[in-house]
């Protein structure tokens, strides 16, 4: 794909004894937001883990701004310009939140106007600044992952599961979050089980299943196709709720 | 945008911002200690003398195992070759004070604390380089591999413990206190070692700096923050292992500091010094809470009152007293006094 951020060729994991990833293949386009879509154990969140270098591929090649990343250290393929919110948030419990800003903000102190941009999404994180990030709910929690990921501007962030456990008028805010970074030019590969959330806000959907891509397509058709919803994901129309 | 800060109660009044309340709970068990010791002490006056012993020995105790419990924390690395630094920084601290004699001899605390702090900067400066050395050689073969490393670096510290014999001899060596730390200032009839002071100083400034370092600066937050989520740190972009390995050495030096005060605390030295205190230092650190230095911190006092207490009140159960101690500590707080949290 020409105007691909993010490609993934023929990549395989291998976690212990266990084949996970199994010759996965997609393309990122920039500037939207591409959603991995799959039951569980279809292999999403080890996806976004090898991307980040956190599992070694044993095969295949990810490129990313036209550079083969795939064998790099973690911290290198940070500093490439991807940000991370796994799915169990990473927030340090007992540094502050702005303990927790202070680190994510690696070229120097958070900017001050891009802190006050993530605060109109995220007002908790404001009255919480110097409380230790341990006492903060789930919800918050979520988002003070998330604003460490957007607090530098970064070409392509990978978020996995935002929406898990989260009150929906916290989701609410995440989905403007997310369409202010999309109009920013911010890339976005999110892995999602809320349909809701996902055709929200994403362009492109890519489906997985037992460690391959089942299939992809715009997020606009896949959301119309309840057929192949049904098929893939076992959706149902009570889950478009 | 929804008006919602995620804190907000069904009502739509913000929640109260919950308090992080201290853990105050395990400090009290030092006041508490000395408590249940003074009646089976019955004199007063010993009493103190073995409590302010406790608190200069902890004071040691804590220089030397601060750095071990960051890097067990930081990288899962168990060191028993610790040990080698404690008695290598001795050794080091012994040689440079040999020529030092006539400094250490006069009665003038300005040349005694001057030929201590040069005998101090010699045992750190060598023991970095060691631990650094050491870090490349023994430990980084072995990440992740808790067995191997047991192994490895229990083999590193006999082998060390052979190359002083090698060096330096076999047979044990004298540490004099310079001449102005011998004896004791009298406060009533309480008697206080000079010597104990100054190490009770030295142990609370390292307390504090540490203390500043881990709090308000950057590095001391990557490592409060390695320490919790490793993983999390890379994936912000930081090198986790060039972190660890300014931690090794700057844990290598301190225990260097800490070998060095042993071994004037004691005023003898032999090669087994490290082994002898290792056991100590892992039992702090265990019941400390792994990579927590106030756990740490607070940890080594409590050793050092029971080793007191106990070898006055009943030397036979002296060495025993601190496993029964660590066994009720983590009954009562399996993960130590401070448990990081995440680990």
């Amino acid at each position: 794909m020409a105007d691909a951020l993010l490609t993934l060729e023929g990549v395989h994991t291998h976690i212990g004894q266990y084949h996970i990833l199994q010759g996965v293949d997609f393309a990122v386009p920039r500037g939207a937001m591409t959603v991995l879509l799959g039951r569980n154990g279809a292999g999403k969140s080890t996806t976004l883990r090898t991307i980040m270098g956190l599992w070694k591929p044993s095969r295949g090649k990810i490129t990313f701004e036209g550079r083969e990343i795939g064998g790099w250290a973690t911290p290198d393929i940070a500093r490439a310009g991807i940000g991370y919110v796994p799915e169990t948030m990473g927030v340090f419990a007992d540094l502050t939140v702005r303990e927790n800003m202070i680190l994510a903000a690696r070229a120097g102190a958070p900017d001050a106007a891009r802190l006050e941009w993530i605060f109109g999404f995220f007002p908790a994180l404001k009255r919480f600044w110097t409380h230790p990030a341990g006492v903060l709910s789930g919800g918050q929690k979520q988002m003070l992952s998330i604003a460490r990921a957007i607090i530098e501007p970064r070409p392509l962030i990978l978020i996995d599961e935002p929406t898990k456990g989260i009150a929906p008028a916290i989701i609410d805010n995440m989905i403007s979050a997310f369409d202010e970074l999309k109009r920013g030019a911010t890339t976005l590969l999110l892995v999602e089980q809320n349909f809701r959330f996902a055709e929200a806000l994403g362009d492109h959907a890519v489906v997985m299943d037992d460690g391959r891509i089942v299939h992809r397509e715009t997020m606009a058709a896949l959301a119309a196709d309840t057929a192949t919803q049904t098929r893939l994901l076992g959706l149902s129309l009570e889950a478009h709720g | 945008m929804v008006e919602q800060d995620g804190a907000t109660a069904a009502g739509g009044a913000p929640e109260p911002i919950p308090a992080h309340r201290a853990d105050y709970l395990p400090i009290l068990l030092v006041p508490l200690l000395a408590a249940v010791a003074l009646p089976l002490i019955a004199n007063p006056v010993t009493w103190i003398t073995l409590t302010i012993a406790a608190l200069a020995m902890g004071m040691m105790i804590f220089v030397i195992a601060s750095g071990l419990t960051l890097v067990f924390g930081l990288m899962d690395v168990l060191n028993f070759g610790h040990g080698a630094f404690i008695a290598i920084g001795a050794y080091l601290a012994m040689t440079t004070l040999i020529p030092l004699a006539d400094w250490i001899q006069a009665d003038q605390l300005a040349l005694n604390l001057a030929a201590l702090g040069l005998a101090i900067l010699v045992a750190m400066a060598g023991t970095s380089v060691i631990g650094w050395a050491f870090e490349r050689v023994i430990i980084m073969p072995v990440y992740g591999q808790h067995l191997k490393q047991i192994l490895i670096t229990t083999g590193g510290l006999i082998v060390a413990e052979q190359l002083i014999h090698v060096f330096w001899g076999g047979d044990q060596k004298p540490m004099p206190l310079p001449t102005a730390l011998r004896g004791a200032i009298t406060i009533g009839d309480v008697a206080v070692e000079k010597y104990r002071l100054l190490a009770m100083v030295v142990g609370l400034a390292v307390f504090v700096a540490m203390l500043l370092v881990l709090n308000r600066t950057k590095l001391g937050l990557l490592v409060r923050a390695g320490v919790e989520n490793r993983e999390m740190v890379e994936a912000l972009g930081y090198r986790i292992r060039r972190l660890f390995v300014a931690v090794f050495v700057a844990g290598s030096a301190l225990a260097g500091l800490g070998g060095t005060l042993w071994a004037l605390y004691r005023e003898t030295l032999t090669a087994g010094i490290g082994s002898e205190v290792i056991v100590l230092v892992f039992i702090v650190i265990i019941i400390g809470g792994l990579g927590s230095i106030g756990g740490c911190f607070l940890a080594s006092v409590l050793v050092a009152q029971v080793a007191n207490y106990t070898g006055y009140l009943a030397p036979k159960v002296a060495l025993a007293s601190n496993i029964l101690l660590m066994v009720i500590i983590l009954m009562w707080r399996p993960q130590g006094l401070y448990a990081v949290v995440g680990r």
